[in-house]
Order: structure tokens, then sequence, then C-alpha cells
């Protein structure tokens, strides 16, 4: 049993290294010094950056840092909600995808750009504003229809109603997709998934539903491990199952919603994560799910950093390193668990 | 503790539970019994709270349960679950944490020490502290239901509630768990409602038990009451016997097995075939076992054996461990000891005798080995001091018939009887009271029915079992008792 102390400061060590490195390496490489130095004297207004080179200045603070912040908020969001809905869901398998949400996120961006919708008043934010919205039409939808299906709402219709969802929504992007014309490329861009060129605006957009969402799924922590031994267990321990469950899928759908929203679609995170920070740290979801968050966080932003400079100039899709590198190491874990027992 | 009134409920609109009604008070273990479907797990499923009711009520506490919030009730009623495989690997101690959850409230919910001490006396308490930081899945099923059995009880219920909780428990565990629950309902005052699918652990352990049948409440009485042939035979539809447990006042119940599938294929007996002599030891060996009831060193009591031994001892035979002594005797010639019914005598076994009775529709065959150089008048016996020489009257009576348990019991009273007649009739005295002696201080007897054949109700000297036997008796004894005292006298003559 590793203490508390050495898991959160193993965690944040890593975090905060992972965050300086992707801000220092690129096409021009920033000392981490300085990095330091403009952060201090941007964000918290210290007379320390007098010194630094003003395009350091403009490339830690205009281009790398959001971007890095962005990455760290898409990950947390992912790997909390992964977390939550596997401890929800008792299957270390699912991850916020399974319940047709991202499917609903993407149809709503998806279709902003087909149909070059733009709403007035906030203007470039119509893509994100409007998946935010699609997500969360489609998780009250999903469970309006999982209620129809089973009053109680078991965990299982739940899940077959998400599935039956996903499928519908993934039919209708394609649907969208073979109608497409000038749109394409950048449709797919999209849906690749990527957090480059989104700016400190996309970073205000994800940031209030990262902090909501983030919230409530940490104040029910104590209700996930007693959920994750099955509905009935946990109402004989005292959950008001029906409110709870409500709560989180509430939640991890908001986290979901919003970090496809800002970012398309990233794979992996939400189910790789979880799964690693329980085997490293233990299942109880009371530090699970902080400990994704900052894991998650790290992750994505290396896996960002690797999509831009592994190939540099040109930029990959983070969708496709996560894919690329969260697959086989979800397939090691698997087969260590298997040896082992 | 526990009040159910009128209680009716199911899953969609359906009614499986029937208008139930009983009480259970604060310390009592109550179980719920019945055949599958008979809606035992939706009763429990509603006084827990999982299951709304349709009609009627339930209290906990003098409250009804529905009045309850969801963690109020957790603080009254715990649940034993049935295991279920585990998901996540949390350890031990998590695990049994989590049943903490009811008493915290409020945003910031920290850890008290109260709750560390109650956790840490519990898993204590259920032997499963050593293990506290393991993870659960690494455990067999029968600690993982203690781990569970903990979460359950660091609720701090009034009322637990388990569902078939031996279930894949192999018999320690069983046990162990069943004592344990009956420890804390007796001492601390925990009131325990358990369906159970054995029928004789729930004898055991259980103050009352209610018996359902397709949703209805049967019988709700103690365990003699509710465990009647009758009752069991009606609502699980098998045949059942029920006896008194061998060593506490409860009942068990027997199954019966189809009667095809047990019962000789043809008629078979005993008779002096079945006997072989030697002047070692008497066997009489039979192919099946029979019923049997005596007084000897090894297999003593009631029981079904196939061989019978009456081995002759020398007169100063002593050992402090005869039964270990006797046991070890009937393994070297290949007697196993658990089908075996063996007694020791002194006496010459040449001076044994043995006849074959015939009754109408039934035969015994009586062995008796007999001397009567210490005789005792029974009604002026003193406790002797000091080692007892081994037995010198041993009779054998065997029966081709089916006999009721208080046949076997008037076979032994009627066999006694004739002994003391003989006793009498060949003026054989008490030397120390010089009264008629009835027989010698360590008289074995045995009484074995084949089981089958004519059923034999009674074996009072008033039925031709009885009179047969009291005849066959003193015939064989007299005869034996003559054997030996012809030997005696030749030997002082010569």
């Amino acid at each position: 049993m590793k203490s508390n102390v050495t898991k959160y400061g193993i965690s944040f060590t890593l975090l905060i290294g992972a965050m300086l490195f992707a801000i220092s390496i690129g096409s021009v490489s920033v000392p981490i010094l300085d990095i330091v130095k403009v952060i201090g004297s941007e964000a918290f207004r210290l007379p320390v950056g007098a010194d630094v080179d003003p395009m350091y200045v403009s490339i830690v603070y205009e281009i790398r840092l959001p971007r890095v912040l962005l990455a760290g908020l898409v990950g947390a969001s992912l790997a909390i909600a992964g977390a939550a809905f596997q401890g929800l869901l008792r299957n270390p398998l699912a991850e916020p995808y399974i319940l047709g949400v991202s499917s609903g996120a993407s149809v709503g961006a998806v279709a902003t750009l087909f149909f070059g919708i733009s709403l007035p008043v906030i203007g470039m934010f119509t893509l994100p504003f409007l998946s935010i919205i699609t997500a969360l039409a489609t998780i009250i939808i999903v469970l309006y229809f999982a209620r129809k299906i089973d009053r109680t709402m078991r965990v299982e219709t739940i899940i077959l109603t998400g599935i039956i969802f996903s499928a519908f929504l993934g039919s209708v992007i394609s649907l969208i997709i073979a109608l497409t014309g000038d749109e394409l490329q950048q449709i797919i861009g999209w849906l690749l998934g990527s957090v480059s060129m989104r700016g400190w605006s996309y970073v205000g957009i994800i940031l209030p539903f990262f902090i909501f969402g983030s919230l409530i799924l940490l104040m029910n922590t104590k209700e996930l491990n007693a959920m994750s031994l099955g509905e009935e267990r946990a109402q004989h321990l005292g959950v008001d199952v029906g409110k709870r469950k409500m709560l989180i899928l509430i939640a991890g759908s908001i986290l979901t919603g919003a970090a496809v929203a800002v970012s398309g679609t990233i794979g992996f995170v939400g189910l790789v994560i979880p799964h690693l920070t329980r085997k490293l740290w233990g299942s109880d979801h009371v530090h699970l799910l902080p400990l994704s968050m900052i894991i998650g966080a790290s992750f994505l932003i290396l896996t960002d950093l690797l999509s831009r400079t592994i190939i540099s100039p040109q930029v990959l899709p983070v969708g496709v390193i996560t894919a690329l590198v969260g697959a086989p190491v979800f397939a090691i874990i698997l087969i260590k668990q298997r040896r082992r027992s | 503790m526990l009040l159910i009134k009128n209680a009716s409920g199911g899953y969609d609109g359906e009614e499986i539970v029937k208008n139930i009604s009983f009480s259970v008070n604060e310390g009592e273990f109550f179980g719920i019994l019945g055949p599958n479907g008979s809606g035992k797990t939706t009763l429990i499923n509603m006084i827990s709270g999982l299951l709304d009711l349709q009609q009627g009520k339930i209290e906990v506490a003098g409250r009804n349960i529905a009045d309850y919030s969801k963690k109020e009730l957790a603080r009254k009623i715990a649940v034993l679950p049935q295991l279920t495989p585990q998901v996540f690997p949390y350890t031990v101690k998590e695990m049994v944490s989590l049943g903490r959850y009811a008493h915290h409230s409020g945003l910031f919910r920290s850890w008290t020490k109260e709750d560390e001490e109650i956790v840490q006396r519990v898993m204590r308490q259920t032997n499963i502290l050593e293990f506290a930081d393991t993870s659960v899945m690494e455990h067999s099923g029968g600690e993982q239901q203690r781990i569970f059995l903990a979460q359950a009880l660091v609720q701090q219920p009034k009322v637990l509630l388990l569902d078939e909780p031996t279930n894949h428990l192999d018999l320690a565990y069983q046990k162990e768990l069943l004592d344990l629950l009956r420890k804390s309902a007796k001492e601390k005052g925990l009131t325990v409602v358990a369906i159970l699918h054995d029928l004789n652990l729930a004898s055991l352990y259980c103050d009352r038990l209610l018996l359902m049948d397709e949703g209805e409440a049967k019988a709700l009485e103690n365990p003699d009451e509710v465990l009647s042939e009758e009752l069991i035979n009606s609502v699980f539809d098998t045949e059942v016997i029920k006896q008194a447990h061998s060593k506490i006042a409860k009942p068990q119940l027997h199954l019966m097995p189809s009667k095809k599938t047990w019962q000789a294929k043809k008629l078979w007996s005993i008779d002096e075939t079945n006997l072989s002599f030697s002047t070692e030891q008497i066997v009489l060996h039979s192919d099946l076992p029979l019923k049997t009831i005596s007084s000897g060193i090894v297999g003593a009591g009631i029981g079904w054996y196939k061989y019978f031994v009456n081995r002759h001892v020398d007169e100063n035979y002593y050992c402090n461990d005869h039964r270990k002594e006797m046991r070890t005797y009937l393994k070297g010639r290949g007697f196993p000891p658990a089908q075996t019914v063996g007694m020791m005598t002194a006496i010459v076994l040449e001076d044994y005798s043995y006849g074959i009775y015939e009754g109408n529709g039934f035969s015994i065959l009586v062995v008796v080995t007999a001397s009567v150089g210490n005789a005792v008048d029974s009604s002026r016996a003193k406790p002797l001091v000091g080692p007892v020489a081994p037995g010198t009257i041993n009779t054998w009576v065997f029966v081709n018939g089916s006999l009721t348990e208080e046949a076997f019991i008037q076979a032994t009273i009627t066999a006694t009887e004739a002994k003391a007649q003989v006793l009498r009739d060949l003026a054989i005295q008490d030397r120390k009271t010089g009264t008629v002696a009835t027989g010698t201080p360590t008289d074995s007897i045995l009484i074995a029915a084949t089981q089958q054949g004519k059923e034999l109700d009674y074996a009072g000297t008033a039925t031709e079992l009885g009179a047969l036997i009291g005849n066959a008796v003193y015939q064989e004894m007299k005869q034996a008792i003559s054997k030996t005292l012809k030997r005696k006298k030749a030997a002082e003559q010569g």
C-alpha cells in the first residue's frame, strides 16, 4: 500500500513535468526557466518576465500554454468521466463514449460544419456550444428511453440503449459525410480529434463544464464505490441509487460532451487511464477519480506533444496517437492481468 | 423489532408474496424456508426496501420502512447478499469500510476514529483482519462471504437479512458463519432473518421458522412444529423422516430416496450360514447392513452394520482404552470398524449356543454366549470399584423382518426378561447377597433386523415376534449356561 501522499505527489510531479516539457518543446525550444517566468509575469503579474525574449512570451503564452491547458482539461475530463462510468456500469471496459454521448456531440459538431451554422453573438463558439447541447440532449433521450423500457433503469438497460443510440447517431454522421462536398476535410479532421490551434477561447469554453462536471463526480466517489458492487448492494448500504445514478450520468455526459466539443473524438483516454490508475493506485473511487484526472491530463498533454513533433512540421491528429499508444498499452495490461490470474 | 403486516408484493404488478404477516423479536434468529419460487427472496427484498409493497406495511423499530430515508434504513437493516463476482480489486479493508457509508452525512464525511474502531473490531470478529490489505478478489468464496458479512456488520444494523448465506460455502464455513450469527443474535441483540435452504441447519440455528409456499405463509412456529414430516412432505413434495438430533434437542430431517434406488431387488435373510465360529471370535457377516441396536464396545447404539463380532479375551484382559484396542483388533482381522458391532467375552467360545426360530412370515436367529461366575441381582446391585471384568452374557437376536423403533426397544426388554428367567430357573445366585441373580455386571445385547419382509410393529411378549424372541432367548441361553457350568464342573473335578 502506497500512501496517499506518494500517489498524489508522483501524479502531480508527472503533470507539472508534462506541462513544462510540452510547453518547452516544439519548432522553437523554450528554456524551462523562461516558461516559469512567462507564466509568472503573465498569469500572476509578477515582475519576473522582463528579460525574456518577447518571441518566447508569445509562443508560450499565446500558443503553447493554451494548447497544453486544453489538452490537459480534455484528458482530465475524459479520464474522470471514464472512471465514473466504469464504476457506475460495473465494467472496467466501459468508456465515456458508450452511452452515445460522444456520438451525440459529434452529430452537433458535424452538423454545424456541414450546414455552416453560425449563431449570432457566440459566433465561432457555435460548434462547441451546439455539440455540448446535442451531447446533453442525447443523454437525456437515452435515459428517457431506458426508463421507458425498464422503470428501475438497470445498468444493462442503459448500456444497451446507449449502444443503440451510438449506432444510430454514428450512421447519421456517416450520412452527413456521404453528402459532404467541400467540408469533407474539415469534418474528417474534426472527427479525428485535435487540440491544436484552438487558443484560450476553447479553454474558456471547456473550463466551466469541466469544473461543474468534475465537482459533481468528486462529490459522488463514495457512492461510486458502493454502486460498483451492484445497484442492489449500493441500496443496501444506504445509497439513494436512483438520484446518484442520474447525477453521475449527467455529470459524465457534460464532461464528455464538452471534451468532444472542443477537441473532436479522442478515443482510449477514458478507457485506458482509469484502468491504468486503478492498477497503479487501487480501486477506491475516492482517490481513483482525482488521480485519473491528473494522469489523464498528463497523458493527453504528452500524446499531443508527440502528435505535433513526431513527423514535424506535419501535425498528426492527437486521437490517432491516443489510439496508437492506448490500444497496445491496454493489450499489455490485459495480457499481464491474465497471466497473473 | 421487525413487524410485517398483511404484506403483499412482487415485480411488474404481479403478486408474488401474498398477504404475509409476522413479527420478529430483538435478538431472535428467524428462518425463512420454502421451495424455489415460493417468494422468499421477494419477501427479503421487500423488507430491505429494494421492492415497494403492493399492500400492507413493514415496520422496523416501530416505524414504517417507507418513512425512512435510504441512509436511515441502512442504519437499521443490513443485508448479507449472495456471492456475486467482483469487478474491481478493492482491498478487504476498503470493502468493509464501505459499510460505514450510511453513518456519514454531508459533503465533508471524514473518516472518524469511531469508524476506524468499528471496522477494526468487526474485522477481528469475522477473522479477516489478517488480510485487511489484500485484494478481495484473491480470496475464496468463504472468505469473501466473511468480508461481506463484516461490511454488513459495520453498518451496525438492528436487523440483518440473509439470502441463503451458506450457498457455495463448505461445511466448516457454513457452521462458522451460522455460529457467528447466532452469537451476535444472542449476545448483541442482533435480529437475524435468514433464508435457508438446508432444513437441518435451519432447525439447528433458528428460534422460529416461516415456511412459505406459493407466496403464502404455510407455517410460522418453532422448528419442531414447522419441520414436521407432513408439512415438509406437502410443501416440498418430498418424503422425509424426522428424527431428533442425537446431541441437542432439535429435530433433523432425513431425506428418503426413491425406494427403487436403494431397496434390495429380492428378499434375503440371515441364517446360520452367515455365522462362523473359532476359539478367538464368533462372527456374523451380513452382505447388506442390518439396522441394529446394541450395547457393544464398538458400534454401540443405533446404526446400520454388516459385521457382528463377539471376541474372546483373557479373563485378566485389561486395557485403559479398550475401545481403541478393539478397533485395532477388528481392523487387523479385516472388519471395517465403521460397519462392525464388536463385543468381548471372557468365556470359552465353544460354549456358545444358537438356533433359528420360524415365525409366521418372519424368522429369528439367536446366538448366546454366557457364563454366570459373577452373577448379580440387579435389584440389590452396587457399583463395582476397579476394573470391570469383560462381558459374560452376550445375547444376539437377528430378525428377518422389518421392525419399528419401538419394536427394537421391546425386543430388548423381552430378551432381557427371558435372560432373568433362565437365571432364576437355574437357581443362579448373587454371591454377595445370596438372592437370585438377574444377570452379570457386563452383559451385552444386540437386536438387529434386515428391515425388509414382514412389518413387525411391536415385540412385546403379547406379540408373535415377542413370544418367539422370549422363547428362543430362553432356550439358547439355558443351553449356553449349561455348557459353561458343565465345563467348569469338569475342570474342578479334573
